[in-house]
């Protein structure tokens, strides 16, 4: 098993092998999080450009972490203080950030498919921390480690997603990867951010869209928050307090779900909204475990794709030699 | 290139024998095993470690830890040697603080593998004392390190590699010396 792309942008085009494969990868990397020195100089010398055109406080400091922990370097690169704010372009940013020579680019952009555009302009690896609504890679993939570590599988699970579906990138990545793994997803918010076209997002995958959480809930294994941007409630118009009613996640509804149902959330939580605090602190959540293994997974991706980027640079067809044939030479 | 078979080092009831050595060696020097722990390096140290701490259950009835260390991560030629090297994991289910311990591999060669593995050793703690065991020392050292348990040494040439081939890995058990021929 292998991972052979240059990049990680999407999770969609893996194969359940290659997903398997980068999970796998992560756990050295989770135990690393326990020892009392964190600190390795595996990628020494190496820098990582964090480029978050969109505002990102978790996954920013977490691909921050990963790096540092891994002896690589950082740039950082906000929106709020960048030069597109003076009319640069998105390309031309990219290029400065490229012209001073880091070795991986970490990329957050508004916009869908902006860093598939910019990675088809770079000779490093592009890693995708989320555009638009398309995909956030690293998030999927660490929900999926955590589903792993508490349930023991990914496999034939019945997955609840809860809120506003339709703009979430966490919940495509998750369908996308989920889904190989033979996961049965029910989508369940108000019907505007849950449209019935997401039921044919993944091909080969069960989703049905349903409009009651009661429904959603019953023989859930996992159920997934997704954060409510207030302001998108706006339009059309649905009180706070009716969501709440209607769809907030509390322990009654939770009881709904299998007894060892986990309950994800992506963050930022916003507490008496989509979720009690009962519920986000209670046994069955798994929020801080999704945290701290989310620096396990991007190290385990920051590492396999710098440390395969080998040093003639472009495209590599890289192959995995383990080692046996290391063992050659000591 | 081809590789070519020059002649066989060990043969398995040799290898048994020499581990049996190994483990009355270490106990002795250690003066029992309290505190003792052995920490087998990936690969094939992970079942020599298995198999000297079962050797000692014979010596002093004591269970021994055996500890499994990944050294990949903490290599000094990544992509250089094994471009995108796969991971495993390293399992060490005991603290190392004040620890006695003896660090396991098949083949002593440059020395970088043990250094690799001394910094992921202290990144766990301090132990007390860490010795080196190892099946074969080839010579060649690029570091300044030497094993304290050696199982057999054996002169080399640049050109030459030593297979240890264990049943539990490689389904057979024997030491080879194969070169490589233009």
């Amino acid at each position: 098993m292998s991972y052979n792309f240059r990049d990680l942008l999407a999770l969609e085009p893996l194969t359940a092998d290659e997903l398997s494969f980068l999970l796998d990868q992560s756990k050295p990397f989770q135990e690393i999080q326990k020892h009392p020195l964190k600190k390795l100089a595996t990628l020494r010398g190496k820098t990582v450009a964090l480029a978050f055109f969109e505002t990102s406080t978790r996954t920013r400091i977490s691909f921050g972490a990963a790096a540092s922990r891994l002896g690589a370097d950082t740039m950082n690169l906000q929106a709020e203080a960048s030069s597109l704010k003076k009319g640069e372009t998105l390309l031309d940013t990219v290029f400065n950030l490229y012209a001073m020579k880091p070795d991986c680019l970490v990329m957050r952009h508004a916009a869908s498919g902006a860093t598939d555009y910019v990675a088809r302009h770079l000779d490093i690896p592009v890693v995708n921390a989320g555009d638009g609504t398309h995909e956030h890679p690293s998030q999927g993939l660490l929900d999926a480690l955590t589903i792993r570590d508490r349930l023991g599988t990914i496999k034939n699970l019945n997955v609840t997603i809860l809120g506003d579906i339709v703009h979430s990138r966490v919940a495509r990545s998750n369908i996308h990867l989920l889904g190989k793994f033979g996961c049965k997803f029910a989508l369940c918010g108000p019907a505007m951010w849950v449209p019935r076209e997401l039921e044919k997002i993944a091909p080969g995958t069960p989703i049905r869209c349903v409009y009651r959480i009661e429904e959603a809930l019953d023989g859930a294994d996992v159920i997934m928050m997704l954060r409510v941007q207030t302001e998108r409630l706006d339009d059309p118009p649905l009180s706070v307090n009716d969501y709440v009613l209607l769809y907030q996640l509390n322990a009654v509804r939770l009881r709904r779900a299998s007894p060892n149902a986990i309950v994800l959330h992506p963050g930022p939580m916003n507490r008496g909204i989509e979720i009690t605090p009962e519920v986000a602190d209670g046994p069955q959540s798994c929020v801080l475990e999704q945290v701290t293994n989310g620096v396990a997974v991007r190290m385990a991706i920051l590492y396999l794709l710098i440390s395969g980027a080998s040093e003639s640079g472009t495209h590599p067809a890289l192959e995995v030699k383990s080692k046996e044939s290391a063992n050659a030479s000591d | 290139m081809r590789i070519v078979e020059k002649s066989q080092l060990m043969s398995a009831p040799e290898i048994d024998r020499t581990l049996q050595r190994l483990a009355h060696e270490i106990v002795e020097k250690s003066g029992g095993t309290k505190n003792l722990a052995l920490i087998g390096i990936v690969r094939r140290g992970v079942p020599l470690a298995q198999r000297i701490a079962q050797a000692m259950r014979g010596i002093d009835g004591v269970e021994v830890p055996v500890g499994v260390l990944d050294i990949t991560l903490y290599r000094d030629d990544l992509s250089k040697v094994a471009p995108m090297a796969v991971l495993r994991s390293s399992d060490i289910p005991f603290g190392v603080d004040n620890m006695d311990l003896v660090l396991i591999d098949d083949v002593l060669y440059t020395g970088r593998t043990i250094r690799a593995a001394m910094n992921g050793l202290f990144d766990l703690g301090r132990p007390k004392r860490v010795s080196l065991c190892v099946l074969i020392d080839r010579g060649h050292r690029e570091m300044p390190i030497e094993a304290q348990f050696i199982g057999r040494h054996v002169q080399t040439s640049d050109t030459e590699i030593i297979e240890v081939r264990l049943r539990e890995i490689d389904k057979q058990e024997r030491v080879v010396l194969v070169d490589r021929v233009e």
